[in-house]
């Protein structure tokens, strides 16, 4: 048997994460397939073609895959299922859309957000905001899954995997694709950066929101992120949150600017490597879990800390 | 039209739970519950797509033990006019639930099936999506934006770095992110008077689902505590502290 990951790209570079997953799918020793399904693929096919431990690509090419649905891409998925034990994705919210679909069609049972996989069928996976740890296992013949991307090392290029040609399904009638928005920035992407500047609602506005955290997050080269709250108050947009329903994010440094740490927020950062919080609060949540803490009024302290880079 | 939601009993969000001492589950005994809130994102969308004329009835939907009539209870408080329970004493999982709930649907036809998009207790965010796949719906999942019109829904999705707008053909699945609305507060006047409104029971069983349980819970731990970390009295210290890990600051 085999096992096969689910490509996310935007249609000219595979995210980031795939080379993740590829890692992850190490785990059950078999040989590792990666399904390409886009407009056009070769391009894609190649970047995917080209990491280690990837046996064969699959791809699926038709202009019904431009912003293809959930419906599309799981009925494609299926076409093909019963070639594999298991079934993966990088945990995103392209593969929390499409893969619980995917799983029912087969009538399986999903897990998502796997931290660790201990062996075959069994995984540890966060619950209650990833404040418990549970370890699961899951007796269905195809196990399906998303794993985190940051609890793996992204897999090397220097490979040159074959590729195989899938017939797409029709496209059925159902929903269809109207527009996306998506907000440029030049900074890199907050589930890949190094650093994250991560701002709260003590920032008080949209402007001080920019004013206060861009000049310290182009120093360090990092993403900016948000709290709910701030996110709420209209101070940054709702792709910048980082938490339970945001983006969960293990960076090198992150540094949390006038959050206040509630266990949703933590949920999304406490993976960071080293984190720093600057709060005018000393019984703020987020010293808990700070590897530094600053007392100090974050409109004094985080200009100076920028100067001082 | 009428509108389905489907909605869970969860731990209260602001509750830290604590894992038993022999590590087989949580310890929610005696703990605080309340409606998952992301479904309350569902409820509150529902009523307000009645309140605008386009809904005309709201069946609300959940799964559990008689104590789960009080979710029930309060999504009727919020302006839902009727309420199910299916009953059960087991837990179930996602498929599960999803198969339990298509039964429902399929008695009560709905044009439109509403449900938040995870609960913050399982954290898995599957139910919506597979309730679509059972029913062979097209699906929109974590709206925070939804406009209905000529049996069509144009769907704002929160996707990771902006969102994506969808146009699904009713009936539909769609799941509901925060940001969609915010709920309204449950008046004691509104309570009282939820107390009259039906809440229908069904036995579980009487469905006859064939129900796996393929998915077993081994063991549950707390997670690592990050080491506790050191307060510094100002920049300068905090900087070179950073400057002892290697290259996280240049």
């Amino acid at each position: 048997m085999r096992t096969l990951i689910i490509a996310e790209h935007d249609g000219q570079h595979l995210n980031e994460q795939v080379a993740r997953a590829v890692t992850a799918a190490q785990q059950w020793q078999q040989p590792v397939d990666v399904l390409i399904a886009a407009a056009h693929t070769d391009a894609l096919a190649a970047q995917a073609a080209a990491l280690q431990g990837v046996s064969s690509v699959l791809v699926a090419t038709d202009a019904s895959l431009q912003h293809a649905t959930a419906e599309h891409l799981a009925d494609l998925v299926v076409t093909v299922a019963a070639n594999y034990r298991v079934i993966l994705a990088a945990h995103s919210a392209f593969s929390k859309n499409v893969l619980p679909r995917v799983a029912a069609l087969l009538d399986v049972n999903m897990l998502s957000d796997v931290l660790e996989i201990v062996n075959q069928n069994t995984y540890v996976r966060g619950i209650y905001a990833g404040n418990v740890l549970a370890t699961v296992q899951s007796t269905d013949a195809t196990q399906v899954l998303t794993v985190r991307g940051s609890k793996f090392a992204a897999a090397a290029n220097g490979n040159a995997a074959g590729t195989q040609t899938l017939s797409v399904p029709a496209a059925a009638e159902g929903s269809r694709w109207v527009a996306e928005a998506f907000n440029k920035s030049e900074r890199p992407p907050l589930a890949a950066a190094k650093v994250v500047v991560s701002g709260g609602r003590a920032l008080g506005s949209a402007d001080a929101f920019a004013e206060v955290l861009a000049p310290l997050a182009d120093k360090l080269h990092a993403a900016i992120g948000a709290s709910r709250a701030a996110v709420d108050a209209g101070y940054a947009p709702n792709d910048l949150q980082v938490g339970q329903t945001g983006v969960v994010v293990a960076p090198e440094l992150y540094i949390a600017v006038g959050i206040s740490g509630a266990i949703q927020h933590a949920y999304g950062m406490k993976d960071s490597k080293v984190v720093v919080a600057i709060n005018q609060d000393p019984e703020a949540q987020i010293f808990k879990i700070a590897d530094y803490g600053l007392v100090a009024d974050l409109f004094e302290a985080v200009p100076q800390l920028t100067a001082a880079l | 039209m009428k509108a389905l939601v489907a909605i869970k009993r969860v731990v209260d969000y602001n509750i830290q739970v604590r894992v038993k001492a022999d590590g087989s589950d949580v310890d929610i005994d005696g703990v605080k519950m309340g409606v998952n809130p992301f479904d309350e994102n569902a409820i509150e969308e529902a009523i307000r797509l009645k309140e605008k004329g386009i809904v005309t009835e709201i069946v609300a939907v959940t799964i559990g033990t008689a104590t789960h009539q009080d979710v029930l209870r309060h999504a009727l408080a919020m302006g839902v006019d009727r309420a199910t329970l299916v009953e059960t004493q087991d837990s179930l999982a996602p498929l599960a639930v999803a198969k339990v709930l298509k039964s429902i649907v399929e008695r009560e036809q709905p044009s439109l099936i509403l449900l938040g998009k995870q609960a913050i207790d399982d954290d898995a965010g599957q139910t919506g999506q597979m309730l679509a796949a059972l029913l062979k719906l097209p699906q929109a999942t974590f709206a925070s934006e939804i406009t209905i019109a000529d049996q069509q829904a144009t769907v704002v999705r929160e996707v990771d770095g902006g969102t994506q707008t969808l146009s699904v053909p009713l009936p539909a699945v769609i799941t509901a992110d925060l940001r969609l609305n915010d709920p309204r507060y449950v008046k004691l006047p509104n309570l009282m008077m939820a107390r009259k409104k039906p809440i229908e029971t069904i036995a579980l069983d009487s469905l006859n689902l064939s129900l796996t349980h393929s998915v077993k819970q081994l063991s549950v731990a707390a997670p690592p505590e990050r080491p506790a970390g050191i307060m510094v009295k100002d920049v300068n210290e905090l900087l070179s502290k950073l400057r002892t890990h290697q290259g996280i600051i240049a």
